[in-house]
């Protein structure tokens, strides 16, 4: 059992709702984004998404691209993302992080290093946007043989017949993308999601957790009330791109994060 | 086309559309479903008559095809050495072989209900020519160019515009083709339902690198039978050169000729400013090392983290850090050479075409030719070589007289 299961698995003893954050690592400096990583558990934040910055990250908008053009202008790299967590673990043990991110980063480093050095650090799983199914044999097999969750996108375009592929090597938690799209785009309603929802909890025992376009506690209320949980990404990654301090992103978290328990 | 054929280099890629290690679908779960999708619809194409025999007569009737396959006398008689024949794809509608890619795919776009198409564009070449295509049959049409390119490219920018596209320009990274690319996915994943990303080269997600191949195969079939019509039955090129950025063009004219050993094939990426340390080129199979970007594992300019760098060319349309995955398998298997030419040999070959044969060519096949000049020479005068004059060189005009200090603002 992965940090991740047993994350859901206590939110589900509780009947409480998951509340996913995503910032990038490295934004806007290293120090800055450890501070704000050490401080999510405490926001209410129950799975951190810790976002690799990639000089081509071709599914984000613009909020995330420039959080990793920060990111890598300060100097980010994958060790110090690794050893951010390391550094984090050492405080915290229960709070599931996934890593975001692109492929060439992992490639670069080869599989199997960058598996051990993940597991190591103390990364639960992996969410890798140019990665479908099609490409399981890369990353997504062997991550699962070191105990690393694989976590996929289903998003609009995945109808039924695609779905059992999309859910198959599928582990920790399913992202539902609430629109056809790029990371901060408009909101998809609740009255939309619920039956998407449903349909993909229908083919899977797996916890769907929904994101894509949520900015405000009212949002993250009304998502997570028709799933088993919200991710908020841009949102955050906006606020620290205008320069707020680690207590003010904080604050804000601590908002969203409320939003989503109230669901 | 690839038929089965045993020990054959036509037969990639494979099922999952990978030549060697390279190729692949590495693309976000919300294009996938439309990436297989458009993959039947190709297969389909493919062996289905009435689309060839549309292809046929639209590049007999609109691009002006077969292209011809030109004996370069006194720029032969300069070299001293083997015989020099040009491939006339600058002679095309649109003034390079980029029409012949955009047809097929425009074709297919319509196969399947598609109304807006989108594509990327370095220099405009693939631009200008997606537009035509667009106009010619009523579809809407959204180019994305980068800032930096649309500054250096305004005539082509312009020519776009008045073939009624909208051309985007792209601030994201850095502003070049890469980054064009880029927001061309993001808008494609966007409007996924009525979009088809027209992609403009041998490089992508399965099925674009093989399917851009197919489509510019015409250009080695026609010169096979071109050079026995001149040259007599049987006769085969001994050399055949292209210019490599994504490798389109090169693919175009290397496909036909891969089963033929006896036939040296050899790609030429843009050196820039020489291939070293300082990374201030494009030579993706010489300087780089493989990587995953733009939906397939290839040769990419990329630093110790992975992270993608900004190539170097003098000509904006071999600006691109990653190169077609076909080349990168005919490279690791050695079926074909990759060298590089640098700016200033580039600009040379420019200079000795128009003198000794009054054709102006575009900077990407001038690094064609560069390697040509050099090799040449020291052939023998029985030996042949086919150079894909992949482009014409009107666009270049501006950038060649800048760097020959000539100050020619109209």
């Amino acid at each position: 059992m992965t940090r991740i299961d047993a994350k859901f698995a206590a939110l589900k003893a509780e009947g409480k709702k998951a509340f996913v954050a995503y910032i990038m690592a490295g934004d806007p400096d290293l120090e800055t984004s450890a501070e704000i990583l050490a401080g999510l558990p405490g926001a209410g934040v129950d799975v951190i998404e810790l976002g690799l910055p990639f000089t081509d990250p071709m599914a984000d908008g613009p909020t995330i691209q420039l959080a990793g053009q920060r990111a890598l202008d300060g100097g980010q790299t994958l060790q110090k993302t690794l050893d951010m967590v390391a550094a984090f673990r050492k405080t915290d043990d229960t709070t599931p992080i996934v890593l975001m991110g692109y492929y060439n980063p992992i490639y670069n480093r080869g599989v199997t290093r960058f598996l051990q050095d993940a597991k190591e650090a103390g990364i639960d799983g992996l969410i890798v946007v140019d990665l479908p199914p099609e490409e399981d044999e890369e990353l997504c097999l062997p991550a699962q043989e070191y105990g690393i969750n694989f976590i996929r996108l289903a998003t609009p375009t995945t109808d039924d017949r695609r779905l059992p592929t999309v859910l198959q090597n599928t582990s920790g938690f399913v992202y539902y993308v609430s629109i056809t799209g790029i990371t901060g785009s408009a909101a998809a309603q609740a009255t939309d999601v619920g039956p998407e929802v449903a349909r993909i909890k229908s083919a899977t025992d797996l916890p769907v957790i929904v994101g894509f376009g949520i900015t405000t506690p009212d949002a993250a209320q009304n998502i997570a009330g028709v799933a088993d949980g919200c991710v908020v990404g841009s949102a955050i990654v906006k606020e620290i791109g205008a320069g707020k301090s680690p207590a003010e992103v904080l604050e804000f978290v601590s908002g969203l994060a409320a939003g989503a328990h109230r669901a | 086309m690839s038929e089965d054929r045993p020990n054959s280099f036509m037969n990639a890629p494979d099922a999952k559309g990978r030549f060697g290690i390279h190729g692949g679908r590495f693309v976000s779960e919300t294009l996938m479903p439309l990436i297989l999708d458009l993959e039947a619809e190709y297969e389909h194409a493919k062996t289905d008559p009435t689309f060839w025999a549309e292809m046929e007569d639209l590049w007999q009737n609109y691009v002006g095809r077969p292209s011809p396959l030109y004996f370069a006398p006194r720029l032969t008689e300069e070299l001293g050495g083997a015989k020099v024949y040009l491939k006339r794809e600058e002679l095309n509608h649109t003034g390079a072989h980029k029409i012949n890619n955009v047809l097929g795919q425009i074709l297919l776009a319509r196969r399947m209900g598609k109304t807006r198409i989108i594509a990327e564009t370095g220099a405009g070449q693939h631009g200008v020519a997606t537009a035509t295509v667009c106009a010619k049959f009523g579809l809407k049409c959204i180019v994305y160019m980068g800032a930096t390119d649309v500054e250096r490219q305004a005539p082509n920018v312009f020519r776009m515009r008045l073939l009624g596209a909208e051309v985007v320009p792209v601030t994201s990274g850095r502003g070049t083709l890469k980054d064009a690319m880029n927001d061309a996915l993001r808008d494609w994943v966007t409007n996924v339902r009525d979009t088809f990303y027209c992609i403009g080269t041998v490089a992508g997600p399965a099925p674009y690198p093989a399917m851009v191949r197919d489509f510019q195969a015409i250009i080695g079939r026609e010169t096979r039978w071109q050079l026995e019509a001149q040259e007599g039955e049987g006769r085969l090129p001994d050399t055949i050169i292209a210019a490599v950025g994504g490798g389109s063009n090169a693919m175009g004219l290397f496909y036909e000729f891969l089963d033929d050993p006896s036939v040296n094939i050899i790609g030429v990426e843009a050196g820039g400013l020489g291939v070293d340390d300082r990374m201030q080129h494009c030579a993706s199979l010489t300087g780089g090392r493989p990587g995953v970007l733009h939906g397939n594992r290839t040769y990419l300019l990329q630093d110790d983290d992975g992270q993608i760098l900004e190539g170097h060319s003098i000509s904006a349309g071999l600006d691109y850090p990653g190169i077609g995955p076909e080349h990168s398998w005919l490279h690791d298997i050695g079926r074909a050479e990759y060298v590089s030419i640098t700016d200033a040999e580039a600009l040379g070959a420019f200079q000795t075409l128009c003198r000794t044969e009054g054709i102006i060519p575009a900077l990407e096949s001038s690094h064609a030719l560069a390697h040509v000049i050099k090799i040449a020479p020291t052939l023998p005068k029985d030996h042949i070589i086919v150079v894909n004059l992949s482009g014409r060189g009107d666009k270049d005009i501006f950038t060649v007289a800048k760097h020959l200090k000539v100050d020619i603002k109209i």
